[in-house]
Order: C-alpha cells, then structure tokens, then sequence
C-alpha cells in the first residue's frame, strides 16, 4: 500500500528534523519530509499544489535557511543543549497532545466523500486559476500588499545595521 | 476514477487527518525541545505543511478546489514570515553571537 508508505516516511523524515544534532542535516531532512508530503499531494490528484510546493518550499524557502545556516557557520559544536527536564517536559507535553488529538479524531463522525465526475479536475491548474482570480480576487491581491511589507521589513533590517556601523 | 480508487482502497480520511495531526505533534515537539532559533522557525514550518496536507485531503474528499488555495495563501504566509523571521535572526546573531533561544529573554530590558 503506497499511502502507508508514504506516510511512514514523511513521519520518519519529520522526526529526523528535530532529532538530528547536526543543523544542515536538519534542514535536509525537512527538504525530504517536503518531498514526501509533495508525494502524498500527487496522490490525492492536488497537482499544482505539488508542483507550487516543490518550487516554493523545497526550492526557495528551504534554500533560504540554508543560506543562512551557513552564513552564520553554525555546526555540531555550538550547537545549544537543552536540560534533561526540558526534553521530559516536551516528551509529555507532545505525547498528550498527540493522544488528546487522536482520541478526538477517532470519535468524529465525517460527511459522507462528495466525489463526483468534476471533482477529478478539481486540483488542475485550469480550475485552481479560475477561482483564484474570481471568488478569491481579493485575498490574492491583499497576499501581494503582504509581500511587499515583508520584503520592505528584510530590506530595512538587513539595512539599518550598515548605517549603525558607519 | 483516480480519487474513487484511493478513497476506497482502504485509505480513509481520517488516516489523513491522522498522518497531519501526528506531523503537526512533531512540530510542536520540536519547538519544545530544541534551542536552535533557526529549528524552531523549522518546525513552524514543519507544522503549516501538516496543516497544508489536511487542507488538501479534505479538498479532495470534498471534490471542491477550496481547500487548495487556502494552501495557496498559506504558503504566502509562510514565505514572508520566513524571510523576516530569518532577517532578524541574523541580526540577533550579529548582536549575541548565538541563536540560542534561551538568550533572547534579554530583550526584556
């Protein structure tokens, strides 16, 4: 079965995000989990949205924290450690959100699937555009006011430490 | 029908929605244990795509195309709240020299 696969995977690569010490091999495996969950969109027929993830979260955003990451030359050896009882708190604290959210889950009674003939062209791109750019007009365009705040907030940070230098 | 064959070949929604709750659990795990400021802008990662993949399961066991672009516009977010998330961070390290977490409570004075 592929789902299971798939699903074991992506639950596998995520848990070597937060358990590996060293912080590149971090961000690769949260490349990976991106591929997976990518997978599990092909899957589900969400065709554009796999292909929008692949370019915007593996290739731009976790390029970014690459970047980062070695602009700062953080490794192994500098990496900060976390008390004993933080890591017991954590371990209980995710535990009983994850039995919590579970139990909740088990116990929901769902709407039966509307799948009908259209709904295979649901996640083409023809589709997603024309409602992108009829029902959903106006937050696309707040999106954009959004982008170039926080492109002016980089800009401005990254700036205003040359000017304190100078 | 390619959707009618995943549905009924045993996969249910609510293994999806068990696979995003399990995935969005290890974000919130990773925020709690590890110190790294740049993990924990990660992990919040992490958690938005668990999120994502609920979205777009639900869209697809409802055969609308909704919930796809809230994933769209999630996405958006993400993008911008990590390029300023990250833009600070460098500054901080400019300042202290780390990213450890635990140190940036002195910005309370």
């Amino acid at each position: 079965m592929i789902f299971w696969l798939l699903g074991g995977l992506t639950i596998g690569t995520a848990l070597m995000v937060v358990l590996s010490k060293h912080p590149v091999r971090s961000v690769l495996f949260l490349v990976l989990t991106f591929f997976m969950i990518t997978a599990n969109y092909v899957l589900m027929n969400a065709q554009f949205i796999a292909i929008v993830n692949i370019i915007v979260y593996a290739g731009a955003i976790m390029v970014l924290f690459l970047f980062v990451l070695m602009l700062l030359n953080l490794n192994k050896t500098n990496e900060p450690k976390g008390s004993i009882l933080m890591t017991f708190g954590a371990v209980i604290a995710a535990g009983g959100l994850l039995t919590v959210l579970v139990a909740a889950i088990r116990d929901a009674v769902l709407a039966p699937t509307m799948i009908d003939a259209n709904s295979e062209n649901a996640g083409l791109v023809e589709n997603l555009g024309e409602l992108l750019f009829t029902k959903y007009v106006l937050p696309f365009e707040v999106s954009s006011i959004l982008f170039i705040a926080a492109m002016v907030g980089a800009v401005l940070l990254a700036k205003r430490d040359k000017q304190t230098q100078e | 029908m390619l959707l009618a064959t995943l549905f009924e070949s045993g996969v249910d929604i609510k293994h999806y929605m068990i696979l995003a709750t399990a995935l969005f659990v290890i974000g919130v795990f990773g925020v709690l244990y590890r110190k790294n400021a740049i993990i924990l802008l990660m992990c919040i990662e992490l958690m938005l795509n668990a999120v994502n993949l609920l979205l777009v399961a639900f869209s697809t066991y409802f055969g609308q195309a909704d919930g796809q672009l809230f994933v769209f516009f999630i996405m958006v977010v993400a993008a911008a709240e990590a390029t300023v998330g990250l833009s600070i961070l460098v500054l901080v390290y400019r300042n202290l020299r780390t990213t450890d977490i635990r140190l940036f409570n002195k910005l309370k004075n």
